[in-house]
């Protein structure tokens, strides 16, 4: 006996951030069986983390809400996606056990990760990702009175700071690599996202610089000063925590594992928000970055869609197209500077789990190259954090997933290897 | 329900508001909360935050786990050594 459970539904949904919650509640009414599965502790996503420190907004408990109304909608939270060890089957595990899923359609809506750029010192305890910080501090992470520099770029360098502040923490700098012409440009062309406009407003913060750069953070144990470029000039300010995210990656490993075509970084997706594998949707951050109005409009697209309502999907076009030129505005205007890449000197890690030094990277011709001969992405987060920077740093492409997609229990792999079962 | 936990930390009593994830509770008993060693021995502490890194991962009551996505529970054994 493996020790795996098994278990069907008609519509399974992979993630419980606002696109997926939106999936789910728009698949229900038709009676179909949903359900959802998250890897993390509740569901609300990154944006909607619930915790000790966290204050949801009201949105995002009329989402849950709607979730917990629907009978037919089934929650589990801490649950990862192993593998796909069948068609229409996925190998999932939890704290308790591993469960193999039979779906009839599945939509993911597996969000993204924040890109994290090495630079000398970023090994450091106290250096965490800007939504990183968010992330910890929701989840109860003491910060009172502490000294925080926030640097890299995007509007959740803003949304991070007012959650410190909030927190108790006392925000020293908040440093954002675009330069000000950009930032100036994307805050006049909310006046066509007027609730964007609002919330940037609520967000402007006095420590804000543009065209700003985290060179380094010094530190023995932890963290103890960062090193700035602000402009044309260098500043060094002691502090005790730097969090640094450098815009967000889409999740597209579940995706790329099912085969799933992508397009840049991102899943491919049409207007039904069907990718290019029959049965299979994909909605929000996993097809490209653009917040949380842009998921649930596509999360509620690929809900009906799932069920087989397309005409009621197609009422959501519009808006979709709206949020969808938002997010054109945030990758445009918060688009990475080349100079970036010169962050790390030949002593810097790039791979944190095997701690793989740029110098050992430089010389490598792919990432293959890096993966066999200096171990780089062979640890457990699985190039998850190093494949993104080894992307921007030298261009590769990023690591192909395998099967498991995360670190597991061995009783879990038992699961891949049922009698009876022909398949992969 | 109380609203605060008590867990044991590498052998020590550490207490924390009731939903605190592990990672957040790490930062309580030491400095900016080390959770594991690196393969060349430097302290590392959780970073992403959300799943990602790995950087947080511990045993957890015999077994391992990513402190950024566990809750603490009542009585929880966190070993952060081994």
């Amino acid at each position: 006996m493996s020790g795996v459970a098994f278990d069907t539904c008609d519509v399974l949904v992979v993630g419980a951030g606002p696109a997926g919650m939106a999936a789910a509640v728009a698949a229900a009414p038709s009676g179909a069986s949903v359900v959802v599965i998250d890897d993390n502790p509740a569901p609300g996503g990154q944006i909607w983390r619930d915790g000790p420190g966290a204050s949801l907004p009201p949105v995002a408990r009329q989402w849950r809400e709607a979730l917990a109304r629907h009978a037919n909608i089934r929650v589990r939270s801490g649950t990862r996606v192993v593998a796909a060890p069948a068609s229409h089957e996925l190998l999932l595990e939890d704290a308790d056990g591993a469960m193999r899923m039979r779906w009839t359609k599945l939509i993911l809506c597996t969000g993204a990760r924040e890109l994290l750029l090495p630079f000398p010192g970023w090994t450091l305890p106290g250096v965490t990702g800007a939504g990183g910080l968010q992330a910890l501090i929701k989840a109860g992470l003491p910060v009172e009175g502490e000294r925080i520099v926030i640097a890299g770029s995007g509007p959740l360098l803003l949304a991070a700071a007012a959650t410190a502040i909030a927190a108790g923490a006392q925000v020293l700098r908040i440093a954002e690599q675009a330069s000000f012409a950009s930032v100036a440009a994307f805050g006049a062309s909310l006046v066509r996202w007027p609730g964007k406009a609002l919330q940037a407003l609520t967000l402007a913060d006095a420590r804000y610089r543009t065209a700003s750069r985290v060179l380094s953070a010094q530190g023995t144990a932890q963290v103890e000063s960062v090193r700035l470029r602000q402009g044309d000039r260098e500043v060094e300010m002691a502090c005790d925590r730097i969090a640094c995210g450098f815009g967000l990656t889409p999740n597209t490993q579940l995706g790329q594992l099912l085969g799933c075509a992508l397009a840049g970084q991102a899943i491919t997706v049409d207007a039904l928000q069907a990718t290019s594998v029959a049965g299979i949707y994909a909605a929000g951050e996993c097809t490209g970055f653009g917040g949380s109005e842009r998921a649930l409009v596509q999360g509620t697209i690929a809900g009906h869609a799932a069920v087989g309502e397309v005409a009621k999907a197609r009422t959501h076009d519009r808006e979709r197209a709206r949020w969808n030129a938002f997010a054109a505005q945030l990758h445009r205007r918060f688009a990475l500077a080349d100079d970036l890449s010169a962050l790390p000197r030949p002593d810097t890690l790039v791979c944190r789990c095997e701690d793989v030094p740029f110098s050992a990277l430089s010389a490598c011709t792919g990432w293959t190259d890096a993966k066999l001969h200096r171990r780089c992405g062979m640890g457990a987060c699985q190039g998850r954090v190093c494949g993104d920077a080894a992307q921007f740093l030298f261009g590769w492409t990023p690591p192909a997933p395998r099967p498991p997609l995360v670190p597991v229990r061995i009783e879990t792999l038992a699961g891949l290897a049922t009698p009876g079962d022909a398949r992969q | 329900m109380s609203d605060q936990t008590q867990l044991h930390i590498d052998g020590q009593l550490v207490r924390v508001k009731a939903g605190s994830s592990v990672a957040a509770a790490l930062r309580v008993v030491d400095g900016k909360g080390a959770a594991r060693t690196s393969v060349t021995g430097q302290p590392r502490a959780p970073f992403c935050g959300m799943g990602v890194c790995q950087e947080c991962r511990v045993q957890i009551d015999g077994r391992r786990r990513l402190a950024c996505q566990t809750v603490c529970a009542e009585g929880m054994r966190v070993e952060t050594t081994a």
